[in-house]
């Protein structure tokens, strides 16, 4: 379409948007939000992170270091005392006893140069599970150590935790909001659709589910799942869980979308000419509020990986030897903890960074998604 | 009206109904049945079980009995009051949990007053003052408080209320009148320490509120009576408030309806953190060690709690707004 304006010769606005296809008008009015394109890209960078989870992080995540207990975080410098350096450094950890407390502490000691190393060799794993090899993005020399995000109770890297962390905290609410769309997609079709008794049946379920409280529902479902499930097990049955209620909202969007489109010319068109009624929703009906549908699933994810994250912080949701944001974050859970190591705080920045930047994408598709 | 509010309270019911299948469901999730369970544990404590004992348990909850009736026994039993026995605490279930109850309602309760009194003013000045840096502050704050985890703005406050402040946060009540009974000074006690989780529960719910106010108003403003209004020579302020703001409030008020079930839910998290007297660390503690009767009552109340409210707010709105009650 572009190429032929551009061949009749001067291409003006007005015969581009003329012949602009509808995700092209879609894609220009989503680039001038210019808050929601930053957040897209930001997310982009993040599942990058999490596809190359191992590579990143400089540590196993299940490595303990009986001796660095509750590290301290390390600043990654260029400026030292003999000055600029190109290459980036840290201070080495000293370990320091509180003579009446006896509470061991850490502090940086600028004597102490560590310089950073990069494509280094450390533990074996799979790249992308498949790949073996133990190349590291970063890391420093065996007899030192860095932790950028200090560590934990058990002396485990916070960084490569919070990097693992994320592939289950990131992807849990994808594989949550694709079961709610799935539902959301079934249930408001036929509800839309049809209407009558239908309509009112499904209409009056939803209702009931959204007026109860989700939290006490979501905890009471999860405890109920055994211990003893492997990881994947639970983290699945969590899951669906989540979409129990999630699905919920968009059936409420697929349901006005269908209840106001099933009326226009081109699907009574396609009902006299014998389309079959689920070829009808699926051909004709899902495409033309797509854009609405995935405005929508963005605006969902959100509230899944704050569900996820709540659960297994209160331990009913995923636990320990599972990794995600909101395993992490358990340790945070008494202010003693807290107060001796704030850091342990830090997967909650990355849990609000995401959730925010999804929201953010979510208002600028929405907005986008009808471009007329 | 009077056709209204008798519609809108028949429609509760089914509702209730199905509430309590969950709750129902809830109580039998875990494998087993809690008899067994509870026989475990004494078991284990090295109790020996009276077999008149375990007769009469069978009997009251009719534990050999198909499923429906066991629903029937249940569910009549709460109808009367009785809501099962805590085999954890060894205690009936109704003994444990109204007053817990009664504070999670007065936190909610306050954090929705919070959040309306922060955000009517905020959600009024975002819309007059559109994009202006104000505006942006406030639409940034909201965004950030709708994406931070309840429980992490509690974590912060403990942090930086111990650190800096020397305070430390949590509970509802101060030691000397934690195991008190009910008295004047309790009261005061316990409204000093409710801001806390007031602010906390309430401040992803503002949020909220806050973008539902600015968009209603921004509609009411554009529309020609405003204009008319200015042209005429109203004073700012007055016809601010005369005109569109009255509009702009209705819708805000229905909100209470989604905003319930969310507090409650926050309530729950928020009072694990700050270990608070009320209904969400009780029922954590009565998932983990599937204390079921316990658990399935809390999931039965706070959910009927939540939909006395929507009522509530239905019917405010119903006075409100008289489209509504003629429909």
């Amino acid at each position: 379409m572009f190429k032929r304006s551009r061949d009749t010769g001067r291409d003006s606005q007005e015969s581009r948007i003329y012949y602009a296809s509808q995700s092209q008008l879609i894609w220009r009015k989503f680039v001038k939000h210019k808050l929601a394109v930053f957040s897209g890209l930001v997310i982009l960078f993040m599942y990058l992170v999490v596809i190359f989870a191992e590579f990143v992080a400089p540590y196993n995540p299940n490595q303990r270091n009986t001796y660095y207990r509750y590290a301290r975080p390390q600043i990654i410098r260029f400026v030292s005392e003999d000055g600029f350096q190109f290459r980036p450094f840290v201070y080495g950890l000293e370990r320091e006893m509180d003579p009446v407390t006896l509470r061991r502490s850490f502090h940086e000691d600028p004597s102490q140069v560590v310089p950073l190393q990069f494509f280094v060799r450390g533990h074996e794993y799979k790249l992308l599970g498949l790949i073996p090899t133990d190349r590291h993005l970063f890391g420093v020399e065996d007899d030192q150590v860095v932790y950028l995000f200090g560590s934990d109770d058990l002396g485990r890297c916070v960084f490569s935790r919070i990097v693992l962390g994320a592939r289950i905290s990131m992807t849990i609410g994808l594989v949550g909001v694709f079961l709610s769309f799935v539902l959301g997609l079934f249930f408001g079709g036929l509800s839309g659709y049809y209407g009558g008794i239908v309509d009112k049946v499904i209409g009056r379920i939803m209702e009931i589910l959204r007026s109860f409280p989700q939290i006490p529902l979501w905890m009471a479902l999860s405890a109920a799942l055994p211990d003893h499930w492997p990881i994947i097990r639970t983290y699945f049955a969590i899951t669906l869980i989540l979409s129990v209620i999630g699905w919920t909202d968009l059936a409420r969007v697929a349901r006005g979308k269908i209840y106001s489109l099933k009326n226009e010319d081109f699907v009574v068109a396609a009902r006299l000419a014998g389309t079959s009624e689920p070829r009808i929703i699926l051909e004709h009906l899902v495409p033309s509020f797509m854009s609405h549908i995935i405005a929508a699933i963005t605006l969902a994810i959100p509230g899944m990986i704050l569900a996820e994250t709540s659960l297994s912080f209160l331990g009913i949701g995923l636990r320990p030897p599972a990794i995600s944001w909101g395993v992490l974050l358990q340790a945070a859970q008494n202010i003693h903890t807290i107060v001796l190591a704030p850091w342990l705080m830090l997967p909650g920045v990355f849990v609000i960074i995401f959730v925010l930047a999804f929201n953010f994408l979510g208002d600028g598709l929405r907005n986008a998604a009808d471009p007329y | 009206m009077l056709q209204y509010l008798v519609n809108r309270v028949l429609m509760i019911i089914p509702t209730l109904i199905v509430i309590s299948m969950i709750s129902f469901v809830i109580i039998q999730l875990p494998p087993g049945d809690y008899l067994t369970t509870y026989m475990t544990r004494l078991q284990q404590s090295g109790y020996t079980v009276d077999q008149s004992e375990i007769d009469a348990l069978n009997r009251r909850y009719g534990l050999d009995r198909p499923i429906h009736v066991q629903y029937y026994r249940w569910i009549t039993g709460v109808l009367r009051g009785d809501f099962g026995y805590s085999f954890d605490w060894q205690r009936p279930v109704n003994q444990l949990i109204w007053e817990r109850l009664a504070l999670t309602l007065a936190v909610t309760t306050a954090s929705l007053f919070f959040s309306w009194v922060i955000a009517f003013p905020i959600g009024v000045y975002s819309a007059v003052k559109q994009y202006s840096p104000g505006d942006y502050f406030f639409t940034f704050l909201g965004f950030l408080g709708l994406a931070t985890p309840n429980f992490m703005i509690a974590l912060l406050l403990m942090y930086v209320a111990y650190r800096y402040l020397g305070w430390s946060v949590g509970g509802l009540f101060s030691p000397e009148y934690m195991a008190a009974d009910w008295s004047m000074g309790k009261v005061i006690d316990l409204l000093k320490h409710l801001w806390i989780p007031m602010v906390v529960v309430g401040t992803a719910g503002t949020a909220g509120l806050i973008r539902v106010m600015r968009n209603n108003l921004l509609d009411e403003l554009s529309k020609p009576y405003v204009l008319t209004a200015k042209s005429k020579g109203l004073k700012q302020v007055y016809m601010l408030f005369k005109y569109p703001v009255r509009l702009a409030i209705i819708p805000f008020i229905s909100t209470v309806g989604w905003q319930l079930p969310n507090l409650i839910s926050g309530a729950t998290i928020v009072a694990v953190v700050l270990s608070l007297p009320t209904a969400g660390p009780l029922l954590l503690r009565a998932l983990l060690s599937q204390d079921m009767y316990l658990a399935g009552s809390f999931v039965l109340l706070l959910a009927s709690l939540t939909c006395i409210g929507t009522l509530i707010s239905d019917v405010l709105l119903a006075l409100v707004d008289p489209r509504i009650r003629y429909e």
